[in-house]
């Protein structure tokens, strides 16, 4: 009788459905796994030590490179805890344009882990398509914040600055293409505000969805990679910490938005999808309905932003810095302004925890202030982390193939698991 | 499930276990004692007014330097988030180690296996010891990593750094040649400065 053993196989870290950074250890029998252990760690940039030397405002644009794909809603849990230790309002407006960016987010989150998700497991041609939408939306980032990326938008208090009452333009000059004409039609979504192109975008975008769906729901080869892999049962799902599109797959209706409601999602009407076997096809299906629904979403902020201008920003100047004209006319908000950027603000003592329903799941800071201009301690919990550390259980008994099908569906981002 | 409810439950069920409840910004903070952890983390989970299904988070905090030296306390805390998805509530329960020089806290990973690979966090971040973990590795920090860096102590940009070495051809480790620098520092205020 031949001596058989497990066979051990090195998954990453330089492996395109690695999703970065991930190094997986993998005991194999034959082609079934037998255990699987993610070392994880080598994207680990200490933000959380980092963010204990910079002051509150300057810790905030570290959120950003967290979950690296969905920027504004990581930044949106730490502006939330700031605020909830300064015991500071904020005005309705900032909230809306919150919740409006929150689903644009959630939106370029989805899209990026569809096509990623597509392209592990086969299916190429809906990268091109999803990628074709993430370019308007960060066409929006851009527009706001002035960065695609890391927009460091939400500020404690409110948000940065007021929505722009244009979009920028194509132009004939700097494009590849000279045609005038075309450039035209490129233009032809971006001549009113910027609300009038979202506008523009939730009209177009459900049937993007649908020709997502097209592709992929009814394809034999996508089911075939996805039912039944990777199940969760509602109980072992919340035992292992499992959050977002990962519960609400195996049939828990849990959404932080509907349970807790942050801002003004208690305003806004939305339903919540729910998956009923927790295997990757439903958490697909869940994530798919949660983009339409996202959708629904910023239609109604934008209606409501158009009619109810405002403040954006609390005119507390202990916290957020006084307006350029003032502080050139006004001692006291000079003497407000050199405070802010010199030593910053300084929340009281106290404790707190601040969680949002971030498009991988619940994304919370966990914030320790003794009262300093400086947070003595921040936590992040970060939805990947939870999930990935789920990976050797629901691997097991899986062929390796299928491992690759739960990372697309863990969503998994390194920035954020790493931190 | 309102707060005073949650908090009566809370004294109710856990009783002696507790050193005290705590509110602040609307959520509560039950200190329990290190050597009660273990049976109270279960009673936490399976009692059924309190339910709490669910590990958010844990995390380790060194307290030595809180308040620019006005802590008195014990200096390491394992703080433990929890969610309780059937009453809609959350808790936040914080127990220190008892001792400071080899902090060992009860894990809790039996009770929630999503406590796993926190309770690794918080042993390679802060050296607090869980008993009963069954895998406690490093997990952030570099295979062979000396030292936890999340300790207050522990430098900002560290003790060694990684360079490939032409001559060894080799990836070596030499101390750090950047010199720590602050920009703004770290201040506690008095009492109502600046009015």
């Amino acid at each position: 009788m031949a001596d058989i053993r497990n066979y051990t196989l090195n998954f990453g870290p330089q492996h395109p459905s690695a999703h970065g950074v991930l190094r997986m250890v993998l005991e194999l029998d034959g082609e079934v796994v037998k255990r699987a252990d993610p070392h994880i760690g080598l994207l680990h940039r200490a933000t959380e030590k980092l963010a204990e030397h910079k002051t509150f405002l300057q810790a905030m644009p570290y959120m950003d490179r967290l979950d690296y794909v969905s920027m504004m809603c990581n930044e949106h849990a730490y502006v939330l805890a700031t605020e909830k230790l300064l015991g500071i309002e904020v005005p309705v407006r900032a909230q809306y344009i919150r919740v409006m960016f929150d689903e644009i987010t959630r939106l370029l989150n989805h899209l990026l882990w569809l096509g990623a998700h597509g392209l592990d497991i086969g299916a190429m041609t809906i990268f091109l398509y999803t990628f074709r939408e993430r370019e308007d939306l960060m066409d929006i980032y851009e527009a706001v914040s002035g960065a695609r990326l890391h927009a460091a938008y939400y500020r404690p208090g409110g948000v940065y600055r007021d929505l722009p009452d244009s979009m920028p333009q194509y132009e004939t000059a700097k494009m590849k293409v000279h045609n005038a004409k075309q450039v035209e039609g490129m233009n032809a979504n971006r001549q009113g505000s910027m609300l009038d192109f979202i506008e523009d975008f939730t009209q177009r975008f459900p049937a993007c969805v649908d020709d997502y769906e097209t592709l992929l729901t009814d394809n034999r080869i996508w089911k075939q990679r996805t039912v039944g892999i990777g199940v969760v049962t509602p109980e072992r799902a919340l035992a292992l910490g499992l959050t977002g599109p990962m519960l609400r797959g195996s049939g828990l209706a849990w959404d932080l938005r509907k349970k807790q409601p942050y801002e003004v999602y208690d305003r806004v009407d939305f339903d919540i999808p729910v998956g009923v076997n927790g295997d990757c096809y439903d958490r697909y299906l869940v994530r798919m309905e949660e983009m339409r629904q996202s959708n629904r979403i910023i239609k109604q902020c934008v209606d409501w932003l158009r009619g109810h201008p405002g403040p954006v920003i609390t005119d507390n100047h202990k916290v957020v810095a006084p307006a350029r004209e003032g502080m050139k006319q006004n001692m006291e908000e000079l003497i407000h302004h050199f405070k802010l950027f010199t030593e910053g603000m300084h929340v009281p003592e106290g404790e707190c925890y601040a969680a949002v329903e971030h498009p991988k799941g619940e994304f919370g800071i966990y914030m320790v202030s003794d009262g300093a201009n400086k947070p003595y301690r921040l936590k992040i919990r970060a939805p990947g982390f939870s999930h990935l550390s789920a990976m050797d259980e629901i691997a097991r008994g899986h062929m390796i193939a299928d491992v690759v099908a739960l990372m697309g569906t863990f969503d998994i981002v390194f920035g954020e698991i790493d931190r | 499930m309102k707060l005073e409810t949650l908090k009566q439950n809370l004294q109710g069920v856990l009783a002696d276990k507790v050193v005290k409840i705590s509110g602040h910004a609307g959520q509560l903070t039950v200190e329990i004692r290190p050597e009660n952890w273990l049976e109270a983390a279960r009673t936490l989970r399976d009692h059924p007014e309190l339910r709490f299904e669910q590990l958010t988070d844990l995390c380790g905090v060194d307290y030595s330097t809180y308040g620019d030296g006005r802590w008195q306390g014990l200096r390491f805390c394992a703080v433990t988030h929890l969610l309780s998805v059937s009453n809609n509530c959350r808790v936040r329960i914080k127990v220190f180690a008892g001792d400071d020089d080899f902090p060992v806290v009860d894990s809790v990973s039996e009770i929630w296996p999503g406590a796993n690979w926190f309770e690794r966090e918080a042993f390679d971040l802060y050296g607090i010891i869980f008993t009963g973990h069954p895998d406690l590795r490093r997990i952030l920090s570099d295979y062979g990593f000396i030292g936890h860096p999340f300790r207050k102590d522990f430098p900002l940009s560290g003790n060694v750094e990684m360079r490939y070495d032409p001559e060894q051809r080799r990836v070596i480790y030499q101390p750090v040649s950047i010199a720590p620098r602050e920009l703004t520092p770290r201040i506690v205020r008095e009492e109502n400065y600046g009015g």
